[in-house]
């Protein structure tokens, strides 16, 4: 694999190793000597058309000069610089830290994460022992129960002529109050356990059941060819879910998962997809499926010569990600919101409208984006509608100009998005400081 | 004539053991266990002291205490408040609410006599209280 570097230097090692000179590939790309040797020194970003054209004079995949996973890290590097209120040098020294100890940078970006997930966990626990309505409830059980008990047993010691009716009735109460604590306590020591584990496997159950479907790519052979007979194997033999929590988010997944097979089955949806050319609502036709089954479906296809890649993102009507299944130049944040400009958000406004915009990505790669917002739930009277909108982006590769222009240049996330003059920014993004001169 | 104390808890055996201790002691005890009528059981019953539970169903003990204080034919009757939290929000709350005295569960039997029979001796107006032996 490619070593982790930034891309102006990885462009500058290509350019040098095949013995070409920076003002002559300037000149056949159409830009300036000194603006390429600034791109060079990754003192300017490079994306879309220049580094497409680069690439092409210089016979390599532009994907090989930029990767997502760089943006991402010199983010992270600069969240670190920050936030340990560091010298305005240290944030100065990001891109030299990133391209001359890449291992590093890598190691300081997972330690930072971990940082993060520990204090995410930190917090999560301090809420539940100040805010669980569990724990609180059963708190009171134990003290109702331990109160009678104490004032029953008084009773009973200070008052040694009582009479036995009274004195069977205390008996009694105190009998049922001690099973009634028994019960109480185990609970609240299982309770306890379940939080000392989540706290140790540092995932929530969906955060879990994202892990699972990441490692498998979205897609699942044995479930394609044995059908329900499958999954038992399947969530039994995964690494990660851990918990009943997540085994059961798992098996629900594929329970669905599989009675998609059945109504899409994998040859004919496949011959289909490529024959409508990824038309997601050409699909739902033909096969008579919602448009969130076919989305699913088409994110289940794996990546191969004739399939694009393809990724999915799902969320509930407060925007908050339920399916993340990611792709390259297209880069989906992990927590938090995304682009305020993704159809995904758009849909929301009007359910039920499936939508159909082509994106252009930071990377300057094109994406079909679908977008449609359903009700998750049967409509109530009175009750507010419980929507899940769902977003498929399919890799393409229209080049005409008309189409490019109809292109909508989305983001993945501010923090990480340089684009300029976006109406749609709501934080101030951190590449631009790293990127400025 | 005995006195009357209305005893306002949802807890039947916590109810049981409260009864027996106050009736041996010369009070008539009455009950109501929940929130919801509890002002209207004073009204009724016009007892010589309250001993309300937070915890109860439908209304808080706060919000009974508060109803009582604002209604001027209960706004003098002394309230002895117990509870499962001793937390001390919880306890600023009964005071700023003008509670007599602040008594944590699990209490001891004979602390709840006494206390019972000083606040009724004193009858109000509602003062602050040292706070209620048991944890802090």
């Amino acid at each position: 694999m490619q070593k982790r570097t930034l891309t102006g230097t990885r462009l500058r090692e290509y350019r040098l190793r095949q013995g070409v000179k920076q003002g002559e590939l300037a000149t056949r790309v159409g830009i300036s000597a000194s603006y390429l040797n600034l791109i060079e020194h990754n003192k300017r970003k490079i994306g879309g058309r220049v580094l497409s054209a680069l690439a092409g004079e210089l016979d390599v995949e532009p994907s090989v000069l930029s990767q997502g996973a760089e943006v991402e890290m010199l983010a992270v590097l600069q969240d670190i610089a920050l936030a340990q209120n560091a010298p305005e040098d240290l944030t100065n020294d990001i891109e030299d830290l990133a391209t001359r100890f890449p291992d590093w940078a890598v190691q300081l970006v997972s330690q930072h994460r971990r940082i993060s997930e520990l204090e995410r966990v930190v917090g999560g626990l301090n809420d539940r022992l100040t805010h669980d309505p569990v724990l609180s409830e059963k708190m009171h059980e134990v003290l109702a129960a331990v109160s009678a008990i104490r004032a029953t047993a008084s009773i009973l010691i200070d008052e040694p002529q009582i009479d036995a009716e009274w004195r069977n009735r205390f008996h009694g109460n105190i009998d049922a109050e001690s099973r009634r604590l028994a019960d109480t306590s185990a609970t609240m020591a299982q309770h306890f356990d379940q939080l000392g584990r989540r706290a140790e496997g540092f995932l929530t159950d969906p955060e879990e059941l994202a892990a699972f479907l990441d490692g498998h790519q979205f897609h699942f052979p044995t479930v394609e060819d044995d059908g329900h007979f499958a999954i038992k194997d399947l969530i039994a033999g995964s690494e990660h879910l851990t918990r009943d929590g997540s085994r059961g988010l798992a098996t629900a997944w594929l329970e669905r998962y599989c009675t998609e097979c059945a109504s899409m089955p994998l040859g004919a949806f496949r011959t289909a997809a490529l024959e409508c050319d990824f038309d997601p609502g050409a699909l739902a036709q033909q096969f008579d499926v919602g448009i969130h089954a076919v989305f699913r479906r088409l994110a289940s296809l794996p990546e191969g010569p004739d399939i694009p890649q393809i990724g999915l993102v799902t969320c509930d009507g407060a925007g908050a990600f339920m399916t993340r299944k990611p792709l390259r130049g297209f880069s989906l944040p992990r927590f938090g919101a995304g682009c305020a400009l993704w159809p995904l958000y758009e849909a929301l406004m009007r359910p039920g409208q499936a939508l159909r915009r082509l994106l252009r990505s930071e990377d300057g790669r094109l994406f079909a984006g679908y977008a449609l917002a359903e009700n998750r739930t049967k409509a109530r009277f009175d009750d507010p509608p419980i929507l899940v909108s769902s977003m498929l982006m399919i890799e393409t590769s229209v080049t005409d100009h008309a189409t490019d222009e109809r292109s909508r240049r989305v983001g993945s996330s501010c923090r990480v998005c340089a684009r300029h003059h976006c109406t749609a920014r709501r934080e101030p993004s951190i590449l631009q400081a790293v990127t400025s001169e | 004539m005995g006195r009357s104390v209305l005893l306002i808890e949802d807890e039947p055996n916590i109810i049981e053991a409260i009864s027996f201790l106050l009736s041996r002691d010369g009070w008539t005890v009455r009950i109501h266990s929940e929130g919801v009528g509890a002002l209207d059981a004073v009204h009724r019953t016009q007892p010589d002291i309250v001993i309300l539970d937070v915890m109860l169903p439908g209304l808080s003990g706060f919000d009974v205490l508060r109803e009582m204080r604002l209604d001027p034919a209960t706004r003098d009757c002394p309230v002895l408040m117990l509870t499962a939290r001793g937390q001390q929000k919880d306890r600023d709350l009964a005071e700023s609410y003008g509670v007599n005295h602040f008594m944590t569960k699990p209490f001891s039997n004979d602390e709840m006599v006494r206390t019972v029979r000083e606040l009724a001796d004193r009858g109000s107006p509602p003062q602050a209280q040292a706070p209620a032996a048991g944890k802090s």
